[in-house]
């Protein structure tokens, strides 16, 4: 989709920004460029719609030389999101969406429709939406608009320059989950430009790491945080780059089903009996109907007369599709140390424990020690 | 005595609405050309890489305030004579009146078009808008209101200096000031100067009306929040 071939970019004044910088995003993958300010990234990201023209070497989209086109009609045709939106606060959120639109020379009636599909695309109404003025939106739901705006033509291609970076965090955590939704069903190619590694792993189905206008590693999330190609990549992704991997898997990756479990009807000298010959301190307690109700523990059983009596209930549970790094932070809370993942029904399906998660972890400890 | 120039302006109001009329002519059309002047030479010196120019023509047209008009009106006659054009009556008058007009309107609309926020830009850039696109669908419409802004300035600076033109036979509600000032008679100059008075005060709040009238509702509605 797009081919950056031995770009570079030397500023009037001297600067390097970009040096001989070759990349690949195939069609359909979102591809962040993360790096520290000052790496090249904007840089890079603007040379693909020639907002700063390149000094050498050349991108190519779908094999054609930008180089080659209309610069207009080339940007028409990708979309472009910034950190300051920049909304046109005389025109109407529905006349912002249809910039494109208008200068492609789109009918009213296709303007107006498409601005109604996109704002309901970005979770704002669009009969309450449609006419307001940017000045009559807060922060994220401007930065809603900016994102259904660059999505106006319907163009394959979306450039994406920090788009949630000037939103309050809770904001932008919704925002980014959002989106990440409608990509999965949009498929566009997407450039996505940030500072943020959290953001970069959460969002990009690879990651171009930057420094000084150099690529230094271009990788899937996974393999970045698993396999920094250098010290500066590992300093980057963090010390706790073992954690934020966490977030790559989910729950169904590492649960195992549990192999002790039983319903409140057993009786308490019957559970203490199984629990002692496994040599185990706890067992999980499902209802008949198979829905989970918590654990046991074995210190609990003395003297008790019932199990229900015995019964500690859950305080949090995961479901098959919950990070890692949140099923983690619930481990930690839990009594026994394991989380219950729970499908939509309540069923138990699995259980998450330290071991598991630990062996999953492995592999990145012996690239540790290399 | 006021009693006395009420007197006259009611005595004579068809005299006083020609010398009004007259007086509304000459700035009319002066202001009408300060503003085609002002916006076009406005809007190339905010060109990218014209910062220079631009401080140089504003420099320019301050110093053109700073003349007296009567010198202005001098000078002009002078250069109008040369160039064997009536030197006296409207024309000499409408020409200064023009280049007055000129400073607040071409260093609003530079101002005004300077201000758009980049981020604007970049995006109308990154969207694929032309140059002339961007200035006629984002800069012009966010940059109107602040160029009548210096319109209604400029106008009613020169319905004061119009009064002075009436020297050089150029009409208008300068007569009959000049004339009660060589007359000995009071009440026709300060007929005179009320009446140039009040049509400031009223060309001001028009010119207040139309300005508000010509901001985008998205920026009036973001002005209040």
């Amino acid at each position: 989709m797009i081919r950056l071939e031995r770009v570079s970019k030397v500023f009037p004044d001297g600067t390097e920004a970009v040096k001989d910088l070759s990349l690949e995003i195939d069609r359909g993958e979102f591809c962040v460029f993360l790096g520290p300010s000052g790496c090249g990234k904007t840089t890079s990201l603007k040379m693909i719609n020639r907002l700063i023209p390149i000094t050498d070497g050349r991108i190519l989209i779908d094999g054609v030389d930008t180089q080659q086109q209309n610069v207009n009609e080339l940007r028409r045709g990708i979309g472009y999101a910034i950190q300051n939106i920049g909304l046109f606060p005389h025109l109407t959120v529905a006349q912002n969406i249809a910039t494109v639109p208008v200068l492609k020379h789109w009918s009213r009636d296709r303007q107006r429709a498409r601005a109604r599909e996109l704002l309901d695309l970005v979770g704002m109404p669009s009969d309450t939406f449609m006419d307001r003025y940017p000045s009559e939106l807060s922060g994220g739901q401007q930065q809603r608009v900016g994102v259904a705006r660059c999505l106006g033509a319907d163009p394959p291609l979306l450039l994406m320059d920090e788009p949630f970076g000037a939103i309050d965090p809770i904001t932008r955590h919704k925002l980014q989950e959002e989106f990440l939704k409608i990509q999965e069903r949009l498929k566009k190619t997407i450039a996505f430009v940030t500072h943020d590694i959290d953001e970069a792993i959460k969002m990009g189905d690879t990651i171009a790491l930057m420094r000084d206008g150099l690529l230094v590693q271009h990788a899937d999330p996974a393999t970045l945080l698993s396999e920094p190609k250098d010290r500066f990549v590992r300093d980057f992704v963090g010390a706790d780059r073992v954690l934020k991997g966490l977030r790559l898997l989910r729950a169904r990756d590492v649960m195992r089903m549990p192999k002790l479990t039983t319903s409140l009807n057993a009786t308490v000298e019957q559970t203490i009996a199984r629990l002692d010959e496994r040599g185990r301190s706890w067992l999980s307690a499902v209802a008949e109907d198979g829905r989970f109700l918590g654990w046991i523990e074995r210190a609990d059983l003395d003297g008790a007369t019932s199990l229900s009596e015995a019964l500690t209930p859950a305080v949090a549970s995961a479901s098959p599709s919950t990070p890692l790094n949140e099923a983690l932070s619930m481990m930690l809370g839990s009594a026994t140390g394991s989380v219950a993942v729970l499908d939509g029904n309540e069923q138990l399906v699995g259980l998450l424990s330290f071991g598991a998660i630990r062996e999953v972890l492995s592999m990145d400890d012996e690239s540790e020690r290399e | 005595m006021l009693a006395q120039a009420w007197q006259y302006m009611v005595s004579y109001p068809d005299k006083l609405l020609e010398w009004t009329w007259q007086h509304l002519q000459i700035v009319l059309i002066a202001n009408a050309a300060a503003v085609v002047v002002g916006v076009l030479v406005g809007m190339w010196v905010s060109g990218k890489g014209r910062e220079q120019i631009a401080d140089g023509v504003i420099y320019a047209a301050s110093i053109m305030m700073t003349i007296p008009s009567l010198a202005l009106f001098g000078i002009l006659m002078g250069i109008l004579y040369a160039m064997s054009l009536p030197s006296i009556g409207m024309l000499p008058v409408v020409i200064a009146l023009t280049l007055y007009g000129l400073l607040p309107i071409i260093r609003n609309t530079h101002t005004a078009l300077r201000e758009v926020d980049p981020a604007m830009i970049e995006a109308g850039r990154g969207m694929g808008m032309s140059g002339l696109q961007l200035l006629l669908k984002v800069k012009m419409p966010l940059a109107v209101p602040v160029i009548l802004a210096g319109l209604r300035q400029a106008m009613v600076m020169n319905i004061g200096i119009a009064a002075i033109g009436s020297y050089l036979g150029a009409g208008g509600l300068g007569q009959p000031i000049f004339r009660g000032l060589a007359n000995y008679r009071k009440d026709l100059v300060l007929a005179g100067a009320i009446a140039v008075s009040l049509l400031a005060v009223i060309t001001d709040l028009v010119m207040a009306g139309v300005e508000r009238l010509v901001t985008p509702k998205g920026v009036r509605i973001g002005r209040k929040s």
